[in-house]
């Protein structure tokens, strides 16, 4: 089947619907095809791609001279498409999204907040990631405000944001957060329960919001790399190998095969990583603590052998622009590979008895259910979509290198629930540990970084990555002197929170801790 | 049943040593005793983790201190949930200004004397983020820090000698 057999027919209905695009392009913005549009245009463009069912992917903005070009990512049949239009900063409204993509909901809210552009149309007017530290007339990522903000009094707490209630007999409010009990980042959720029943959750998230899309503005390449290794810790090589990917394409870099290679072995080890910790954390939420100290013994070794190979326990600051900051040291593959079937080994002993054992079966089945039908609306990624048949996978459906030489198999469960999530990550690991081994047979040698070169003033690129949690994209726009005009990290957890909010409906409150470690959503890749 | 008890006793037990504390490496950690008060904590700490706006590398590390190689409780060190019994904080991230009031108010809960323990670099020093229009930089910007691990993140034996260290100076039985 040739690539993006589906785009000529959508170009044939726009114009059906008078929609006039007025640039076309399969290399701006590669491996997406970008589509200019007419800001009025923008509400029938995204019905008519919705009818062509497509998945939502993100939706940003870059502030430009007089005008903000929005862009809106949308994925069908392995292709990304991007749609774009100027919207004019003299009548800043645009045609919200949100009617057709149920996972463009807050993205709309977070452009709404940072960019002043009034998304019409949206069924939730609330604000998003602005709390108190800054009015509702100014615009942080906005050029005109500066970075450090207008004003140095402290911040108050953000009390007057409107919840949603549920009234009734016996209908309690449970507010947790933003400080929460354990060792987690923090937030805030709001609960309506009858008896122990959970009849609605509402995430107010934003409290880690750090300004990483203004920071970003006005640094070097290899400044951009540590501050994306930065937008959520845990993805640190996932996130800083997509904004290195948006950048090489930006600037026209040939990254070494050799890089590509090691940032695949890292992104891999960073994906078990997370996986082991997880698991044995979720059987830990259901009190079966022999995963748990198992899992996290298991991944301290892996970090250990981390720190030696790669010189830093989660692999912090070891992609930059243009490949890797060092390479492997000699006899590193050997050590690797007894690792690797080691851990096989190891592995095969404990899921065997997380995959069969009366009291986790009890806890996890049916436990936190996402349907089908809610994982695809708000086009979830990574376990939290695969656990609900939602089978996409950069790696294998828009392979990059090294991915493209490599078949990647990818586990899909239909259950949805905790059990199912699971279950996916127990198969992930496993396939992770079969890639890594296939990387190191064919690692070819030669140089593991090349000077970035200079990028063109304007240049734009963009990278799509599927970090241990899914699918990441990263754009980037260049300024004069190679710096940096506009960053947007997408982590997957934008479109996972409100998955989270949809399959607590209907457990007990006591599940809910369960619940989110299985979908472990990060806060601070989403407050940016 | 059986499959676990094999697991269990072919592992065997991975805990390490405590790590050396001398009074060289106090310095160097930088253990900093703010105002001196009498009374001891009894050589526990209870600690309430507040994450204040960090990318969450800290918490994974702080997370591996209860890992069966480091095994923090051992050492009087446990983790509480909520900071009225706490002795001490121990804040990651630059504190955003989201979390600001947050962070004052959980300090305010938490009882005298108490310890503030700054974690990783963002917390010492504003790190990659500093100050900005969304972020107050180091913790000590908002509330009274009394030691500082730096690091990014700190690695868990960073975090494991700086708590040593915090509940040694605070006991008075440093040296």
């Amino acid at each position: 089947m040739s690539r993006f057999d589906w785009l000529s027919e959508y170009l044939a209905r726009l114009e059906d619907d008078h929609v006039l695009v007025r640039r076309g392009s399969a290399e701006a913005l590669a491996p997406a095809h970008l589509l200019e549009l007419d800001a009025e245009d923008w509400s029938r463009a995204s019905r008519v791609a919705c009818t062509f069912d497509t998945r939502f992917v993100a939706i940003w903005g870059d502030p430009r001279e007089g005008h903000v070009q929005v862009y809106a990512c949308l994925e069908r049949e392995r292709d990304y498409l991007v749609l774009s239009t100027a919207v004019s900063l003299g009548q800043p409204v645009l045609a919200s999204l949100t009617p057709c993509y149920a996972g463009a909901d807050r993205m709309e809210r977070h452009l709404q907040d940072l960019l002043g552009i009034a998304v019409l149309d949206h069924p939730d007017s609330r604000r998003w990631t602005r709390h108190q530290a800054w009015p509702d007339d100014a615009f942080p990522l906005r050029p005109d405000f500066p970075a450090a903000g207008r004003s140095p009094k402290r911040t108050a707490a953000d009390l007057d944001y409107r919840f949603q209630r549920i009234l009734g007999s016996g209908v309690y409010e449970i507010p947790v957060g933003p400080v929460h009990a354990g060792i987690i980042e923090p937030g805030h959720f709001r609960f309506q329960a009858v008896g122990e029943e959970v009849l609605r959750l509402e995430e107010r998230l934003g409290y880690v919001h750090k300004g990483i899309e203004k920071i970003a503005v006005g640094r070097d390449p290899a400044g951009l790399a540590r501050l994306a290794g930065r937008v959520s810790g845990d993805s640190t090589v996932a996130h800083a190998w997509a904004a290195c990917m948006a950048m090489e394409r930006a600037a026209g870099c040939e990254t070494p095969p050799r890089a590509l290679h090691l940032r695949a072995l890292m992104c891999e080890r960073e994906r078990v990583a997370n996986h082991l910790g997880d698991i044995g954390a979720i059987c830990n939420d259901v009190a079966f603590s022999f995963a748990h100290v198992q899992c996290a013994r298991l991944r301290e070794q892996w970090q250990r052998r981390s720190r030696e190979l790669f010189g830093h326990r989660l692999m912090m600051d070891a992609v930059v622009p243009g490949g890797l900051a060092c390479d492997l040291p000699a006899g590193a593959a050997e050590l690797l590979d007894a690792d690797h079937l080691a851990l096989l080994g190891t592995l095969d002993a404990l899921f065997d008895v997380v995959e069969d054992h009366p009291s986790l079966d009890d806890r996890l089945l049916g436990t936190g259910r996402l349907s089908q039908a809610d994982a695809k609306a708000l086009g979830c990624t990574g376990y939290v979509g695969k656990a609900s048949g939602q089978g996409f996978d950069v790696r294998r459906d828009n392979p990059y290198a090294p991915y493209d030489g490599l078949d990647v198999r990818v586990p899909v469960q239909t259950a949805g629930d905790v059990a199912a999530r699971v279950r996916v990550r127990m198969e992930e690991v496993r396939e992770s540990l079969n890639l890594m081994d296939r990387l190191l047979a064919v690692l070819p040698s030669g140089p593991v970084a090349v000077p970035l070169p200079e990028p063109s003033v304007g240049a734009v690129g963009i990278g799509f990555v599927d970090g241990w949690r899914g699918e990441i994209l990263s754009f980037v726009r260049f300024a004069e002197d190679g710096r940096i005009a506009r960053f947007f990290p997408r982590d997957p957890s934008w479109l996972t929170w409100p998955a989270l909010e949809r399959l607590i409906h209907g457990n007990i409150v006591p599940d809910f801790p369960v619940c989110n470690k299985s979908v472990n959503a990060s806060y601070s890749g989403h407050d940016l | 049943m059986l499959r676990i008890l094999k697991q269990s006793l072919r592992t065997g037990i991975v805990t390490e040593a405590a790590p050396l504390v001398d009074d060289a490496e106090l310095e160097r950690i930088g253990v900093v005793l703010r105002r001196r008060i009498g009374e001891r904590f009894g050589r526990s700490l209870a600690i309430r983790q507040v994450d204040a706006g960090s990318c969450n590398g800290c918490e994974l590390e702080i997370h591996a201190l209860n890992n069966p190689y480091y095994d923090v409780e051992r050492f009087g060190v446990h983790f509480v949930a909520s900071p009225r019994h706490a002795d001490a904080l121990l804040v990651t991230g630059p504190v955003s200004r989201h979390m600001e009031t947050a962070l004052r108010r959980t300090w305010r809960a938490t009882p005298s004397p108490k310890l503030v323990i700054a974690a990783g670099t963002c917390a010492c020093t504003g790190g990659e983020f500093g100050v900005s229009y969304a972020s107050c930089g180091a913790v000590e910007n908002v509330i009274p820090v009394d030691v500082r691990i730096p690091g990014c993140p700190p690695t868990p034996l960073d975090l494991l000698k700086g708590l040593l260290g915090a509940i040694r100076a605070r006991t008075g039985a440093a040296g």
